[in-house]
């Protein structure tokens, strides 16, 4: 996993609540046994006029001009503000891997689904949660006529809108040092090895019914 | 002692280690997988050499992505034909059991797990998908995981979590003749919402849900997820262990004994406490239909289409706007006035035998009406599909003009050829109306098997309760 640097982002503004994983990427390219290249189908219904299909070019489809991703102003956007339950439903991690490939690297919203909260940062993104208020008052500026930048510093774990005031957000340390390092889970949980040795050893004699055909 | 949930006991049971800042390692006994979320956590394991550290805790069935007829055929699609392949070389690479395409035993993952004992009381079980949670009806801890999890079990048999906060959710007394184990779910969920369960483990309970059947808890953890929570579970009780008895992959003999004998206690001590409890009027609940894009957008079927002017927060309002406009429907419109085009009867929630008992005994000796395009019965297993066959319900659908088909997810996530043409309606007893949930432009009602008989029959919404239409 890459290492999360501080970086200055164009915060794209999705004002819809509960958006689901579904939504984000659609089922067809679920079919797809890679973990790249789902970045031009993200919030495929939304995005084009045309039904998507895997393997498809996207360069050249028609698209709905009406959705955020498309307003010029979001260009090259990197930071996500939403709503809240923001990746309820599936737990496709392809959902990750999606807005990961379109660029964001950080999305912000009053609340989140647990398990997609969890895949984003198995996958180097950072979800902020921020009080209700916050969010509105990020919205009001990202809507503005001028695209709203911030500067994401998560070693100091601060948010600072240009020309604003900075904004704190609480982030679980052993989460905030994976990204900061940019850590393989499985590397670390088995460093533990002896642990979950002894673990079984203990389990076994507790309740053989689960070491079946071993 | 101190009194314990169910939940403080299954997660303690399992704690490998657990840091000073509350986060654990926790074992898992069992790993389900199935051919969309796992090809790239073997191509993980494969890229930094690693092996499972015990294979046979996993078990793989395709389901997501495979045809529910002409299976003869083989897969059609190739892409869909190459992520099953992949399954296949994965679990035959790695040493994993695997119930093919052409297995008997091939289903959903949720129904095949309980189904084969493969999935017990007390269990840690989480599988690619966020319907694990169905599992927790046998009073294990099951949870939906993306796939970098699925490496990290396969890699490791654990998972780095925290413990969720604990609700108890109690929906007391008994529920009217028509209402099940869907209806009760859904009213938790209109109750609670899609995220009154964020960040919460629920333990179900009260008279309505021990009265259920095994099986009828499962569709109430299997939604779970639909309220936010991960993990839903139901205390261990002689319906669960008259279950799970003599199941192929169940314990036996003095295994056995051992075994009950745990499972046992596998409930909430009196007076554990919680974070937040919900309570239910189980005579309260009416059969119910979603209306709109989120679970949450719920109300009876003798109910009216809710109205936005009536939603004092602008920002739900206009959701409910945006759910409407999709969905083409008109508030205060009455529920039993919408007609359906496609009825699917199927999915993890209710494609187990009960589920199709209750709608064929809908079905039985009626008609599909003319206006239906469509009616499709989907067993979740190849074992329900046998069974349900032995039983002749097989010929109570055909005759009535529904279509019998080979297990699978089929139209609920419609990643096969089952799906909805754009604004297409269907009654379907699946677990979420997201929009293209079913197919680009597809508009679904959330309701239970009995329902969507009834629907099919009746060409629209109708109250099973009435026309002597009673499950």
């Amino acid at each position: 996993m890459q290492k999360f640097e501080k970086f200055m982002g164009i915060v794209c503004p999705l004002g819809r609540s509960n958006v689901d994983t579904d939504a984000i990427i659609p089922k067809q390219f679920l079919k797809s046994i890679q973990r790249s290249g789902f970045g031009p189908n993200l919030f495929d219904e939304w995005r084009y006029l045309d039904r998507g299909e895997p393997g498809m070019d996207s360069s050249g489809r028609p698209l709905n001009t009406g959705f955020v991703l498309n307003d010029p102003r979001y260009t090259g956007a990197s930071i996500l503000l939403a709503r809240e339950n923001f990746g309820c439903g599936s737990s496709r991690e392809h959902a990750p891997w999606a807005l990961l490939d379109y660029g964001f690297r950080v999305i912000i919203a009053p609340s989140f689904a647990d398990i997609f909260f969890n895949n984003c940062f198995k996958n180097g993104i950072l979800p902020v949660r921020l009080e209700e208020k916050t969010v509105e008052g990020l919205f009001a500026q990202a809507n503005g006529p001028e695209a709203l930048r911030i500067e994401v510093d998560l070693a100091s774990q601060q948010l600072k809108p240009e020309g604003g005031e900075g904004i704190g957000f609480e982030v679980d340390p052993f989460r905030k040092h994976c990204l900061l390092e940019g850590l393989d889970d499985i590397g670390l949980t088995l460093q533990h090895v002896g642990d979950i040795r002894a673990y079984e050893q203990r389990r076994r004699a507790e309740a053989p019914w689960l070491f079946f055909h071993s | 002692m101190q009194p314990k949930t169910l939940y403080d006991k299954l997660w303690e049971s399992h704690v490998v280690r657990e840091e000073a800042d509350g986060t654990a390692l926790l074992y898992i006994d069992r790993q389900l997988v199935h051919e969309v979320t796992s090809p790239q956590a073997f191509e993980g394991l494969r890229l930094a050499g690693r092996k499972p550290w015990r294979a046979e805790t996993n078990l793989a069935t395709p389901d997501h992505n495979i045809p529910t007829r002409n299976r003869d055929r083989g897969i059609e699609d190739p892409v869909a034909r190459t992520q099953v392949e992949t399954l296949g070389a994965n679990c035959a690479d790695f040493g994993i059991t695997e119930f093919r395409m052409d297995d008997p035993r091939q289903g959903i993952v949720h129904v095949v797990g309980p189904e084969q004992g493969a999935t017990l009381p007390g269990m840690t079980v989480v599988c690619g998908d966020s319907h694990t949670s169905t599992h927790g009806a046998l009073g294990a801890l099951a949870h939906g995981i993306g796939t970098s999890e699925v490496e990290h079990v396969l890699a490791s048999q654990c998972l780095i979590q925290r413990k969720s906060k604990a609700m108890l959710i109690q929906v007391e007394g008994k529920t009217g003749p028509g209402v099940t184990a869907k209806d009760i779910v859904l009213a938790i969920i209109g109750e609670i919402g899609t995220a009154g369960g964020t960040g919460y483990a629920i333990e179900f309970a009260g008279e309505a849900i021990r009265d259920l059947s095994v099986e009828g808890r499962m569709t109430v953890c299997n939604m779970a997820i639909e309220a936010g929570a991960r993990a839903g579970f139901v205390a261990v009780d002689e319906k669960t262990i008259d279950y799970v008895k003599g199941r192929p992959y169940a314990p036996k003999a003095e295994d056995w004994d051992k075994a009950v004998a745990w499972w046992r206690t596998l409930h909430s001590d009196a007076g554990a406490t919680f974070d937040r409890i919900v309570t239910l009027k189980a005579a309260e609940i009416e059969p119910q239909v979603t209306w709109g894009t989120s679970p949450e957008m719920v109300v009876s079927v003798s109910d009216r289409v809710p109205d936005p002017a009536q939603e004092k927060d602008p920002v739900k309002a206009d959701g409910m706007r945006r759910a409407l406009a999709y969905m083409g429907l008109t508030a205060n419109t009455p529920i039993s006035e919408i007609p359906v085009d496609i009825v699917f009867i199927g999915s993890c929630t209710n494609s187990r035998i009960e589920d199709l008992r209750a709608a064929a005994q809908v079905a039985k000796g009626r008609k599909v009406a003319a206006n239906v395009k469509q009616a499709l019965v989907v067993p979740g297993s190849g074992l329900v599909k046998q069974q349900a066959e032995a039983e002749g319900l097989d010929k109570v659908f055909v005759e009535a003009g529904f279509e019998w088909r080979d297990p699978g997810c089929s139209m609920c996530l419609a990643m096969n050829d089952d799906r909805l043409e754009p604004g297409e309606r269907c009654a379907s007893t699946s677990n979420r109306n997201f929009e293209g949930r079913q197919g680009p432009g597809g508009r679904t009602h959330l309701v239970s098997p009995a329902m969507a008989a009834a629907a099919a029959i009746a060409g629209r919404f109708v109250d099973v309760r009435e026309l002597g239409l009673r499950p």
